[in-house]
């Protein structure tokens, strides 16, 4: 069974070690700063004991006041698995650090948030729309897109 | 003098018939051997996560039928465990069985049609095609005498099954298990030892284990490349825990290996299925009674299983109304595609043919 790494303790962890990264959190989730997402990916994925080696999915909702990016991690060593959350305020211009070159995994599912939310991911290889065609107008999964 | 050359783009698809679907892949190519591979999707793209959105919980279930429309029903039940979850329903024990038995059965009629098609694509003609489709019409019927449907069944509900099978199903499930070794025998018999399949699967794309993991991989691709990683095993979702079955794995992780892999699920999924016939209780509410317009409370709920083309997760968002606020479909192909690239760097056009073909995925549930 894998185990739901209490977010809890883990955002003290976390918190430890990235000062002023994580905002909240409850029993699964972590909820940190957009800022650091990509810092504490990194010090998730290399601090032996949590080993963070798989990104499982990686997806935006649109709560109209901000957006909330979820990513689920998981250890395939320890097999424990961890929800990190970000909110994105900024409704014109969301941006936040691209996740690629630690979980390459995110490379198709953060074109794919690009291409229905209009988040631009920063240091992302080749964001380009994905489903939708090359000159496609605005962000279906938006609340707003009708 | 050496020769000045320039590289040469291919395209393959939309429209063709290696690409399983309508996927795009072009290609660069210098000769014959392929430099550089851009997969581009798309073509098949309806929009089901904003459907969602405008449809009740149980009105969903249809569209996930036409996520990997190859093995519809294990959609039904990611989506439904992801939903159960959030509502805190609880299946009825028959129900349970049931949707093992189908589940395992879906895997069955998946691997019939990746294993064909594959071999389609290394030049066997229709014939194991064909052999394998005598099969999967087997399953088909299955399912037809239950839900009426042979593709799209729209059979699980939320809490359940939409109605209980009909008193010929269970004769005709045992009669099916017990002639399927036969049939997996004689298709080992056809293929395995096939020198031309060898020298044109072996080593061929090899998608290496570190590389898996990080691609995010999963399902036979992922275990292809050696690593023992089954959500039944791993993260038990309905009652997989109380079943005996092994998780095949392969060393290399070239397309060999893959092909051989699904090749040992498919025994495994019979075993599954002698236990489930064998447990089932024989009566028994199929379905809990849940509302036609039942409201969740508001909050997230992630449900995954192991589909046979890897993990399928749903992660549904409610807002305590009749309509889920945000459903994201985790498709397992989009991820198995993302390492093609890699695996067909070097190789020739010939070969991208069949480690896109091992890969195994369906474009409906890349669109989405």
């Amino acid at each position: 069974m894998t185990v739901i790494t209490s977010g809890e303790e883990l955002g003290k962890k976390i918190a430890e070690a990235i000062p002023g990264s994580v905002v909240s959190s409850d029993k699964t989730s972590v909820m940190l700063e957009s800022k650091s997402l990509a810092q504490v990916a990194e010090f998730l994925k290399n601090t032996p004991g949590l080993d963070f080696n798989y990104l499982n999915f990686a997806t935006a909702v649109d709560y109209i006041d901000y957006f909330e990016l979820v990513y689920r991690v998981l250890s395939m060593e320890h097999n424990h698995s961890l929800i990190l959350k970000t909110r994105l305020y900024d409704r014109e211009n969301p941006a936040v650090p691209s996740l690629v070159a630690i979980w390459r995994s995110a490379y198709f599912q953060e074109r794919e948030m690009f291409d229905m939310f209009g988040i631009k991911f920063e240091g992302h290889p080749d964001l380009r729309r994905l489903l939708t065609w090359e000159g496609f107008q605005g962000y279906p999964l938006r609340r707003d897109y009708l | 003098m050496p020769i000045k050359t320039e590289p040469f783009y291919l395209n393959l698809g939309p429209q063709h018939p290696s690409t399983h679907g309508v996927f795009r892949l072009r290609v660069q190519l210098d000769g014959e051997v392929i430099v550089d591979v851009e997969p581009i999707i798309g073509y098949l793209h309806r929009g089901i996560e904003k459907l969602a959105e405008t449809r009740t919980y149980t009105q969903v279930i249809p569209l996930t039928d036409r996520l990997d429309y190859v093995a519809s029903m294990t959609n039904n039940l990611a989506y439904c465990l992801a939903v159960e979850k959030l509502a805190g329903i609880k299946v009825p024990e028959r129900a349970e069985y049931l949707r093992i038995i189908f589940s395992e059965l879906m895997r069955l009629a998946n691997h019939f049609l990746a294993i064909g098609a594959f071999l389609n694509d290394c030049g066997a003609l229709a014939t194991p095609l064909i052999y394998m489709w005598r099969e999967r019409e087997k399953i088909v019927d299955l399912c037809e005498m239950t839900c009426g449907q042979r593709l799209l069944f729209n059979y699980m509900r939320v809490g359940g099954m939409s109605q209980d099978v009909p008193v010929e199903f269970m004769p005709a499930l045992k009669k099916f298990v017990a002639e399927m070794p036969k049939f997996i025998g004689e298709y080992e018999q056809l293929i395995k030892q096939n020198e031309i399949f060898l020298a044109r699967t072996k080593g061929v794309g090899i998608l290496p284990r570190e590389m898996a993991i990080d691609i995010g991989a999963s399902g036979p691709v992922l275990r292809a490349s050696g690593v023992n990683w089954d959500i039944r095993k791993k993260d038990p979702y309905s009652i997989y825990d109380r079943f005996d079955f092994e998780v095949p794995t392969g060393d290399v992780g070239d397309c060999y290996d893959r092909f051989w892999v699904r090749m040992r699920e498919m025994r495994q999924s019979v075993r599954i299925l002698e236990q489930a016939i064998g447990q089932i209780p024989a009566k028994g509410t199929v379905w809990a009674d849940v509302p036609q317009f039942f409201r969740p409370p508001a909050g997230e709920a992630y449900g995954h299983i192991e589909a046979p083309k890897g993990n399928l997760g749903f992660y549904v968002v409610g807002d305590g109304s009749i309509a889920p606020y945000r459903v994201h479909i985790f498709p397992p192909s989009l991820m198995n595609v993302t390492a093609l690239r890699d695996m067909a760097i070097g190789w020739k056009v010939a070969d991208l043919i069949i480690i896109f073909g091992s890969i195994d995925v369906v474009l409906g549930e890349i669109d989405r």
